[in-house]
């Protein structure tokens, strides 16, 4: 409509004309602008708002007589130095740090495992293999834990039956839930085994860009596998390495579900925190908002500068186009 | 030749031990759900049932607030989906087929948004959604999934707008059609299959949410579907595994076969860009 007014102008008075036009230019460059609105309007008030909210709750008391009144105590730093100075919150960081390191590191080196015997499989193997991934892949988090649940209740679990029979050793009624590490371990293999396909599918798709003439050349020289590995193969998946790597930190280091439903309330004490358990206990169930938001703040401050990298390797990507 | 087929047949046995290794837990799970309480609480696991039984489905669907968590589950994520593809839509396209100032911190913000834990947001929504009476509400539920269904839209159907070339677009407004007219006649077709694979995908993330549900829905019969599940065991003193099973079974039957028809679509967007497709 606009552009076909724009040409009709053009055949008279060329002033009118140029004012039309930027008239137009105008209403044309803010198409994406009015397009991206709603977008901006809904996340500015669902956490724009909130954010800010949470900022102004650090730096205040609100317990729930104030949640209760709308209305927060400001007691400055109070809550920081409260929580740096808490013990518990140095020890489910570093906790929560060593656990983050021990699932990355598995999923991803388990995943790129996966990820190379797929390329040495028949097709009949590869499918089911794939096929199994995806399986696991879409099996809900909240379900999963019911299955491991069940799979290691110390009763009639299938897992204590198995591993005895393989005589990995005696564990006719094992209490997997008794120690913190081996609450911890059960949690660290519901994770990887929820996160492994979705890394070694990735690092899969990456493998097809692995040139097969440099590979069979290698392998002409005399070159053995693990060289082959590192000189070829590796440089080819660093990029996706490091962005599965990054995706899994960050989802790690805030893992909350797993854990908090897999250790069950009754286990859970500060003994067996993770930051997000942490930050639930404190803030959540013993209704001290003031506090937890300066958990949760903290807690944000460290995953936004875990993001950095992956963020901005998205950002070029996306802006690139 | 032969040393490879030797080897080749090694690595298929390895990849079958592991399939094995992998698949387990979702096949016990099934096969749990199906077998008679004898055989559930039996010292020997019984592998495969023989006599499968459907009393534990029976058992699951009658525990109370079954079919109103299985409502209110619906209501939350269809909700959820339908206003975040709509208005994600719209986003999508200005960062597909525009460029503008204030485009790059919009990337930056759909993505860094998708990168924040949810543990760490539950206390500024639950002040907040307090604030407006909307703890315990539907409603507040589905403002904060739109926190994470949002940028996840945006950014995944902004990667299959992209694929559409500019030129069909140019050629329909050519043919005398408005630029609204080529949208709805070129744009909108050809985006849908990303639309309908976005939306699954949504649909999924929010149907298996379970901190936000939990932190903000108190009453048994306002709560969803995976707080309904985790509430399972607690329930009851003593552990009715099979009943457990067939719950889970049921809670995950939509996702797995919703996975299943869009799994190829969307699993690269995270990574896109990294990988060549």
């Amino acid at each position: 409509m606009a552009q076909a007014e724009g040409t009709a102008v053009a055949a008279g008075a060329s002033w009118p004309r140029r004012r039309r036009l930027s008239r137009d230019r105008i209403l044309r460059g803010s198409v994406p602008y009015v397009l991206i609105l709603p977008v901006v309007a809904a996340i500015g008030a669902i956490l724009g708002y909130p954010l800010y909210s949470l900022v102004r709750l650090s730096l205040q008391h609100y317990g729930l007589f104030e949640l209760i009144r709308h209305q927060g105590q400001w007691v400055g730093l109070d809550n920081f130095a409260s929580v740096l100075r808490d013990p518990v919150f140095w020890h489910t960081l570093i906790r929560t740090v060593v656990f983050t390191a021990v699932n990355v590191a598995l999923t991803i080196g388990l995943g790129t495992l996966i990820a190379l015997l797929l390329t040495r499989v028949s097709a009949w193997a590869r499918v089911l293999l794939t096929g199994g991934l995806v399986l696991v892949w879409a099996t809900p988090v909240v379900v999963a834990v019911q299955i491991w649940y069940w799979m290691t209740n110390y009763q009639n679990g299938v897992l204590n039956f198995v591993l005895t029979r393989l005589r990995i050793g005696d564990f006719f009624q094992h209490d997997w839930y008794a120690t913190t590490f081996s609450q911890l371990g059960l949690t660290t293999t519901l994770v990887v085994w929820g996160a492994l396909p979705f890394v070694a599918i990735s690092v899969y798709a990456s493998l097809s860009q692995v040139p097969h003439e440099l590979v069979e050349a290698a392998e002409i020289d005399g070159a053995r596998p693990w060289r082959i590995f590192m000189d070829v193969t590796l440089p080819i998946l660093r990029p996706i390495l490091r962005i599965v790597t990054s995706l899994s930190s960050i989802w790690d280091f805030g893992v909350f579900t797993q854990p908090f439903l897999l250790i069950t309330q009754s286990h859970i004490h500060p003994g067996n925190y993770l930051m997000g358990i942490y930050l639930f206990e404190e803030g959540y169930v013993k209704t001290d908002f003031g506090r937890g938001a300066a958990i949760s703040l903290l807690m944000l401050l460290m995953v936004a500068a875990m993001s950095v990298f992956y963020v901005r390797k998205m950002v070029r990507m996306g802006d690139g186009e | 030749m032969n040393r490879r087929r030797t080897a080749s047949a090694g690595w298929n046995a390895v990849a079958v031990v592991l399939f094995v290794v992998m698949v387990f837990p979702v096949f016990w799970m099934i096969s749990t759900a199906f077998k008679p309480d004898d055989q559930i609480i039996g010292a020997n696991p019984t592998w495969f049932s023989l006599h499968p039984t459907l009393a534990h489905f029976r058992a699951a669907i009658h525990t109370p607030f079954f079919w109103t968590d299985v409502k209110n589950s619906l209501i939350i994520v269809c909700t959820t989906v339908a206003i975040s593809i709509a208005l994600a839509f719209l986003a999508a396209i200005a960062l597909a087929k525009y460029r503008f100032t204030g485009r790059k911190l919009f990337i930056v913000l759909m993505i860094g948004i998708q990168m924040l834990p949810q543990a760490g947001l539950i206390i500024p929504l639950y002040v907040v959604l307090a604030r407006y009476h909307q703890v315990n509400a539907l409603t507040g539920v589905i403002l904060t999934y739109m926190t994470f269904a949002l940028p996840f839209s945006v950014w995944t159907l902004r990667g299959f707008i992209i694929n559409i070339p500019r030129e069909l677009e140019e050629a329909a407004m050519v043919d005398g059609n408005s630029r609204l007219g080529a949208f709805v006649k070129i744009l909108l077709p050809l985006a849908a299959p990303g639309l309908v694979a976005t939306s699954v995908f949504a649909f999924i993330t929010s149907w298996n949410e379970y901190i936000f549900a939990r932190v903000l829905l108190n009453d048994q019969g306002k709560q969803t579907l995976t707080v309904w599940l985790s509430s399972f065991l607690g329930s009851s003193r003593h552990t009715d595994w099979g009943a457990l099973l067939a719950g889970s079974t049921l809670t995950a039957i939509p996702v797995l076969v919703f996975f299943l028809l869009v799994q190829r679509k969307i699993a690269f967007g995270l990574t896109a860009g990294a990988v060549k497709a």
